[in-house]
């Protein structure tokens, strides 16, 4: 039934927001914007001040990726909305659920070159799911909740909802439907039965199969099912980046993330399989280097509920389009029927355990007490398993893939798709705000923490206490490992002086700084944010020569891959 | 391959926009387009022309059907399909005979004349791609001063799917 009520379109937009469901938003005012940021002071919805339009949507981003549901952020006209694009862009790029909404110069003075005018629905197209401008105040509930069925259903995406002054200034009639139809939009299909017991045939009928876990998996809360299939077929289990922690990475069957900067294990029983079960993910070239070397020999089974990204980086034999938790509740249900369940270990399974404890127990690390790898194993020692985890952009989010195990299916965030440095800190405040019972770590570098380190006033006076753990070396690491190892040590534009002091910088926002130099410093340190009610930096000097190995070349195939020396 | 798409999008701003733009984010390439808005005010229908093996179509045909603008994407096929281009070109005439030389050829391939000049004529031929790069081909002795071509309208024919 709808309802039907005058108000102007500002107000219409936080009424429909509100059924929506949204308790908060992150964002900056501006002029083009202040008719909504007046509704504010009238509605239930808190609004949480950002430093930055970018990080704004980080923040959304990160509620939206820990809560499922889509995070909203606020900006204004022209730059305002120019600098929520990167955050925009990201969530695409990682298929996370985002309303944005900017405000537009009035309808009159569009396509003039007015003051803070943007053609933001021009720029942000390539980067959106979908994008609205109404012309009309009448049309925003309808658009509201458009924008939200759009965001969050099917493969999740941003929409950005662009409204000029004078449409959130002009009253209308409203009516807010309780339905709508997008007659291009089918965001469910049903999985293809048939093709999941064909799945479940090629799984038996291979040698050496392995399961692929993607973002898709995360995005769907695949994990049980996903572990009741890897389980009831005995198949080892690798995932990409994204989908670091779909399968828990303490359990025997687990081998971490394939790729660049992948588990040598991973990579290793990767290019040895022969049949792999890829679910929800979309080939990146970052997880599986060339394609064509990718798929030599080894059979594909593409789970994905989106269409488009069946035979898109590579060629499957078989496809299962649909929602991935369905498709492997499918399968799980097919299994049980046919009361197919594998009791004794195969010789493949043997062969990976044993591939596994050998790189486990043989891969160099730094020597250094401060190596990498030691820190971040003494943060999952002390970090409850619930924790979440997001992480920022370069080294230090590839030994986070590499040391850091996910023991609670999806708890941990990256930017791994458009690779967004300052993504961590600001996506690691909208977990917080979506999930503030756990722990929040933003597992950050100097360079990528750099990027959106003003956040720091929005954890402070927003009352949002999350952890930012910067292994600190000083440069911009990933760049200048591939300037030493590409580049012949030609070392340009990396070196980013002992500045800022990240200690004296966390305290002057008021927030609490610690710098762990030892591991018993460390130790302490962590244990001191955890129980901090306050948002927390801890800076961890590391040796600004330590690469991040094992390491695969861009442009080259899983093979390739550089090991430790 | 050559393929023929058929794309019916909702009537909007910008739809256009999108669409070709898809086709340069994704790396595609455009041969021929056409627009136009259906017997229903709330839909157009595009044409696009484009060039790839069955893998790269399948995947255009996904990215487009992956749009939300987009109501039903179709790869038409050749064989089943009625498709045609317009095309005008103006030729030069360079003495008394090419005239008459330039009708019978417009003639053979179903064009019509129009604004015959002293020293130019104009030629209107609605045919496939193949038969107007024909007449061009043919056209191109007597000097071709300029032409303009529509893209290709396609309908698939009745019974076929």
């Amino acid at each position: 039934m709808n309802n039907m009520e005058n108000m102007i379109g500002a107000k219409a937009l936080m009424t429909a927001m509100e059924k929506e469901g949204v308790k908060q938003v992150f964002g900056l005012p501006g002029g083009a914007n202040l008719p909504m940021y007046d509704e504010f002071a009238r509605c239930n919805i808190r609004h949480i001040l950002a430093r930055h339009e970018q990080s704004a949507a980080h923040m959304a981003d990160g509620f939206g990726r820990v809560s499922r549901k889509p995070g909203v952020c606020f900006a204004t006209s022209g730059p305002g909305a120019t600098n929520i694009l990167t955050g925009i862009a990201t969530a695409q790029a990682d298929s996370a659920p985002m309303v944005a909404v900017t405000g537009q110069v009035s309808v009159a003075m569009i396509g003039k070159d007015a003051f803070q005018e943007s053609d933001i629905i021009g720029m942000a197209n390539p980067v959106v799911k979908y994008a609205f401008q109404p012309r009309d105040a009448a049309e925003i509930p309808e658009v509201v909740k458009k924008g939200f069925f759009i965001a969050e259903t099917g493969r999740p995406g941003p929409v950005l909802i662009d409204i000029p002054k004078d449409v959130q200034q002009n009253e209308a009639e409203m009516v807010f439907p309780d339905e709508f139809k997008i007659q291009g939009y089918h965001p469910w299909s049903d999985p293809d039965i048939v093709n999941v017991e064909k799945a479940i045939d090629m799984l038996l009928h291979s040698q050496k199969p392995v399961i692929l876990a993607g973002g898709g998996a995360i995005i769907s809360s695949a994990f049980a099912e996903l572990q009741a299939v890897a389980e009831t077929l005995m198949l080892p289990v690798v995932t990409t980046f994204k989908g670091k922690g779909a399968f828990p990475e303490n359990h025997p069957l687990s081998l971490g993330p394939i790729g660049m900067h992948g588990h040598a294990e991973a990579n290793k029983i990767m290019t040895e399989a022969d049949c792999v079960l890829a679910i929800g993910t979309r080939f990146s070239d970052r997880s599986v280097g060339t394609f064509e070397e990718f798929e030599k020999g080894l059979k594909i089974i593409h789970m994905d509920v989106d269409p488009a990204e069946i035979g898109k980086n590579q060629t499957a034999q078989l496809a299962v389009v649909g929602d991935v938790r369905v498709s492997l509740r499918i399968m799980v249900k097919l299994l049980l029927q046919k009361a197919i369940k594998k009791t004794e270990e195969t010789p493949w399974v043997k062969h990976v355990k044993e591939t596994k404890a050998y790189w486990q127990e043989n891969l160099k690390l730094h020597p250094g007490e401060m190596g990498a790898a030691k820190i971040l194993r003494k943060l999952r020692e002390l970090l409850p398993k619930e924790s979440i985890i997001t992480t920022e952009v370069g080294q230090h989010q590839m030994w986070a893939s590499l040391f850091y195990d996910v023991i609670q299916p999806g708890t941990f965030f990256s930017s791994t798709g458009l690779g967004t440095m300052g993504w961590g800190f600001p996506a690691a405040i909208g977990a917080k705000v979506a999930r503030p019972d756990v722990p929040v770590v933003d597992i950050a570098g100097d360079g990528s923490f750099a990027m959106t380190e003003n956040s720091l006033a929005t954890a402070v006076l927003e009352d949002i206490p999350v952890i930012v753990f910067v292994l600190n070396n000083f440069t911009l690491g990933m760049v200048a490992q591939w300037q030493r190892t590409f580049y012949d040590r030609r070392m340009i534009g990396v070196d980013q002086g002992k500045c800022p002091d990240y200690v004296k910088l966390a305290q002057s926002y008021g927030a609490q700084g610690i710098r762990a130099q030892s591991m018993d410093e460390l130790d302490k340190a962590i244990r001191d944010a955890l129980s901090s009610d306050v948002a927390t930096v801890i800076d961890i000097p590391i040796d600004p020569e330590e690469d991040v190995l094992p390491f695969v070349a861009p442009g080259t195939s899983l093979k390739e891959m550089i090991l430790p020396s | 391959m050559w393929a023929i798409l058929s794309i019916l999008v909702e009537n909007k701003p910008g739809i256009l926009f999108k669409v070709t733009h898809l086709f340069r984010a994704r790396n595609f390439n455009i041969d021929s387009i056409s627009v136009g808005v259906t017997e229903n005010p709330d839909y157009s229908k595009m044409t696009i022309t484009t060039y790839g093996d069955e893998k790269q179509v399948d995947q255009i045909v996904k990215q487009l059907d992956k749009m939300i603008d987009t109501v039903k994407v179709e790869h038409l096929d050749e064989h089943k399909t009625v498709f045609r281009e317009l095309s005008i070109f103006k030729i030069k005439l360079s003495n008394a005979n090419d005239s008459m030389e330039i009708n019978k050829l417009a003639n053979a391939y179903g064009g019509k004349v129009h604004d015959v000049k002293k020293d130019s004529i104009m030629v209107e031929l609605t045919a496939t791609p193949d038969q107007i790069k024909a007449f061009e081909e043919l056209a191109k002795p007597f000097g071709i001063i300029d032409v303009a071509r529509t893209g290709v309208a396609a309908l698939q024919r009745s019974g076929s799917s």
